[in-house]
């Protein structure tokens, strides 16, 4: 819509807004988590001034954008959210849950504005409904309509009145104008404004009146917005100078315009109007070029008709000028310290450094065959680059990594929605949000820990009855944490809830014909709830789904490499832990040697490897295999038959099993020998070749040869077939 | 090349702002809010300030406060952008010491024409 308005301005100068919209959607995105976090953490009764101004900031931020790039929806909405924000923060109004509740769903539905915009074929929120109920909050202490009286304190609001709008006679505070547009090189660029009045539902009612002049379009308005309101809305289709308001009872032939310029009317000082008002320069400023006659000189302090609140906004002006860093105000000083740069461009540099160190691993392997003493200088620089390129490779891995705050701020918001539909009082408590992690895995943890959460309010955390009864508090506690240990992070969600029940869970166990002796371990019994298809709730609510609860979350953690464990104590709570490895470019794997084939284990299914003789095997029905490990047969899998790996010497040496474990099942491993552990750099197999079963990446080796990197979880399924 | 210091906490706003200065030839140096402003300030030849209001940590009005209190920036031309083209945001924005003022949203060329009445 926007570009109308450049193209007819710009006079060959070609700009090209569209550049800009992935950063404006992204910042946008930004700014509305902000808001979203500060919404939720706002205390109602004592709201601190610089959070208040913080969230104004946020709205006004993305409404500044949308106007520029030309979202006129976004605009308009942010608009009406400013507005509400703008009198918090002056404290006209108090803050309120309804008004937080609002906010927060109009910030869901600039989400999904937003979305439309970046072409996702998503249906339009309506975002009438909230713009009236904004603006009822909005108004609802405030005086009366501002467009009648010239000197009325509100905000610069598109003042609706709700209902009444549309009705025959001119409703409270609505005016009737006569718009004037044009000339116009096409005059069907003001249609845009015709439509402006059906998109924006409250704006009033526009019709069409006959015009001679066939560069001009005349409309009649029924609005109770105010002038600067209805210039910000046009401007998006046709620039300031071309249009004309009118008051419809003094309107036609005279010309006396209404725009900003006539407001000089109501002049203190006399100054000169200009008829553009959308720039100014103040007479006699330092910065000016004295000489310069062309210069306009000052619209400036003549008054506008829709002035706002003279003493407030001044003292405002002068106090924010003062104001000290806050939360928005630290995150904006670190982005100029930071560069917006694309995955893929990372991904690149990622591969790239992996090929470095392979270069590097081939290196090294063939100097270990040099003279050390004759070669002295070489192997030094050797050492040197081997250094090197682990700091590289460490550094460029960190690019990828970002904090869990991430995925941490969405919860406060889902939980506070939880907690309201099931009647609950819960508290999120969070520690650890810097901790770091890689993009990847980040994204994929996010639907795991939601569900670990929602499990904890609903089933965990009991009603505020119950939990007083008990003599709990009221307020249940979710804790969300994470932390670095070792090569991995540990991420845990703990509830004060009513924990697992040993008994319910056994009880349940044998009822779904598991096997589940008294003697199993209370970790054992915990990881019951894992099993597949088992749910201990007794109600099955829409909250926590049916049935495809933990075991679907232990499949999803797995398949990232990670573990998760429980543990939980009756009438106190429970604690989920996920631990999971930093990146899923990097993996700690086991080199196994079958007949002249390498393959790369990932080294947390590993559980052990033993020696056995050949005698040790037993062979049972249809060709299945299966080998006796602590008075428990487990089957064999042997690779060299998977992989149809040949064999030219027939030695008989003693088989190495390798137990390991995928989706809580065992499996023993037949290979030849056991060549050592090692980090090794993950390469996608898919889309380098194609994929194949068993497989699930490659690697190069320091030899510079390739070696296959096996999926755990498909051998062990394989077995069970 | 002429040197225009860009000021806003939006990186979109600035980012279209810098490559429009940049394309009608001036030299552009970004600041996220106020305060990075008059840390570059410091350490930029600058020929004029163009400068968002409403900003966290030092606002528009006070950043054109503190560079006029710097005999460095007496007389640089300061253009504050804001969504407020009220009377008293004009009034601020010349007590405050400010060369002169544009509304947001603005047109690119918009843009250019009234930097360029200033310096050319």
């Amino acid at each position: 819509m926007a570009e109308t308005n450049h193209e007819g301005q710009s006079a060959g100068d070609n700009f090209d807004l569209t550049q800009f919209y992935q950063i404006f959607f992204e910042e946008a995105g930004e700014n509305l988590d902000q808001m979203e976090q500060m919404l939720l953490a706002l205390d109602l009764a004592q709201a601190d001034d610089e959070e208040l101004n913080a969230i104004f900031r946020c709205a006004h931020s993305i409404k500044g954008g949308a106007a520029t790039f030309g979202f006129a929806d976004v605009a308009e909405l942010t608009h009406q959210m400013e507005s509400l924000l703008d009198k918090l923060r002056r404290h006209e109004l108090q803050p309120s849950a309804p008004m937080v509740d609002v906010l927060l769903e109009s910030s869901d539905a600039l989400r999904l504005l937003l979305a439309r915009h970046q072409g996702k074929r998503i249906e339009a929120p309506a975002t009438a409904e909230l713009v009236q109920r904004i603006s009822a909050l909005a108004h609802g202490t405030a005086k009366a309509p501002v467009a009648t009286a010239p000197d009325a304190s509100a905000v610069a609001a598109v003042n609706m009145a709700p209902v009444a709008i549309r009705a025959p006679t001119l409703p409270a505070g609505a005016r009737e104008l006569e718009l004037h547009i044009g000339p116009l090189e096409n005059p069907t660029q003001a249609d845009g404004i015709a439509e402006l009045f059906r998109d924006i539902p409250g704006l009033g009612d526009i019709s069409s009146l006959p015009c001679d002049q066939s560069d001009k379009r005349v409309y009649r308005v029924v609005t109770t917005a105010n002038d600067t309101d209805l210039l910000d809305l046009f401007t998006f289709h046709v620039s300031k100078e071309q249009i004309h308001i009118f008051d419809a009872a003094t309107a036609p032939a005279g010309a006396r315009t209404h725009t900003t310029a006539t407001a000089t009317a109501t002049a203190t000082n006399g100054a000169a109007p200009v008829p553009s008002a959308d720039f100014g320069f103040f007479d006699g400023a330092p910065g000016m070029p004295e000489t310069d006659a062309t210069v306009p000189t000052a619209p400036v302090v003549s008054a506008t008709p829709q002035a706002e609140d003279p003493p407030k906004a001044a003292a405002r002006a002068a106090s924010a000028a003062s104001a000290s860093a806050s939360a928005a105000g630290a995150s904006g000083a670190m982005e100029s310290n930071t560069l917006r740069v694309s995955v893929s461009k990372v991904d690149q540099l990622i591969n790239l450094v992996g090929e470095l160190v392979i270069t590097q691993a081939m290196l090294a392997q063939k100097s270990s065959e040099l003279d050390s003493a004759a070669n002295q200088p070489l192997l030094a620089g050797l050492a040197d680059l081997d250094r090197n390129t682990r700091d590289l490779q460490e550094a460029v891995m960190s690019i990828r990594m970002i904090p869990m705050s991430v995925v941490f701020n969405r919860f406060p918001r889902m939980l506070r929605d939880l907690a309201s539909k099931l009647g609950k009082k819960v508290e999120l408590v969070t520690h650890g949000e810097s901790t770091e992690l890689d993009k990847g895995l980040i994204e994929k943890i996010t639907d795991p820990l939601t569900h670990l959460i929602r499990n904890s309010a609903d089933h965990g955390i009991e009603s505020p009855e119950e939990r007083s009864a008990k003599g709990k508090a009221e307020h249940g506690t979710i804790t969300l944490s994470a932390s670095h240990q070792g090569g991995s992070i540990l991420i845990e969600v703990r509830d004060d809830g009513k924990g697992l029940s040993r008994d319910k869970l056994l009880k349940k166990a044998r009822e779904k014909g598991m096997d589940a002796p008294d003697s199993l371990s209370d970790a054992d019994v915990w990881n019951l709830i894992m099993a597949p298809g088992f749910s201990t709730a007794e109600v099955v609510t829409d909250v926590s789904g049916r049935g495809v609860g933990m075991d679907v979350v232990k499949k999803n953690i797995a398949s990232l490499g990670g573990t998760v464990e429980i543990d939980s104590a009756e009438g106190y709570g429970m604690r989920v832990s996920v631990r999971l490895p930093l990146t899923l470019a990097i993996m700690d794997g086991m080199t196994v040697q079958v007949s002249d084939e390498v393959y790369i284990l990932p080294l947390a299914s590993v559980i052990e490897s033993f020696q056995i003789k050949p005698s040790e095997i037993s062979t049972v029905a249809q060709g299945a295999r299966l080998v006796k490990v602590r008075d428990e047969y487990m089957p064999v899998i042997d690779l060299e038959h998977v992989f149809q790996v040949p064999r030219f010497e027939f030695n008989a040496s003693s088989p190495i099993m390798v137990v390991v474990e995928a989706d809580g099942l065992r499996v023993a491993l037949m290979v030849d020998e056991l060549i050592g552990q090692q980090q090794v750099v993950i390469k996608n197999l898919e889309s380098n070749y194609r994929k194949v079963p068993n497989i699930s990446g490659a690697t190069i080796l320091g030899d510079g040869k390739v070696a296959l990197i096996l999926d755990t979880s498909s051998l062990v399924r394989r077995s069970r077939h | 090349m002429r040197s225009i210091l860009a000021v806003d906490d939006s990186a979109s706003m600035r980012k279209m702002v810098a490559f429009t200065l940049t394309g009608a030839g001036f030299h552009v140096v970004e600041a996220v809010d106020g305060q990075d402003a008059l840390d570059k300030a410091q350490h930029h030849a600058i020929d004029l300030v163009l400068t968002d209001q409403n900003m966290p940590r030092l606002d528009g009005l006070g950043l054109t406060k503190k560079l006029r209190e710097n005999p460095k920036f007496k007389s640089t031309p300061i253009l504050i952008l804001t969504t407020e083209s009220s009377d008293q945001m004009k009034m601020a924005g010349r007590a405050a010491g400010a060369t002169g003022w544009l509304v947001k949203p603005f047109d690119p060329a918009r843009l250019i024409e009234v930097i360029q009445k200033v310096i050319r």
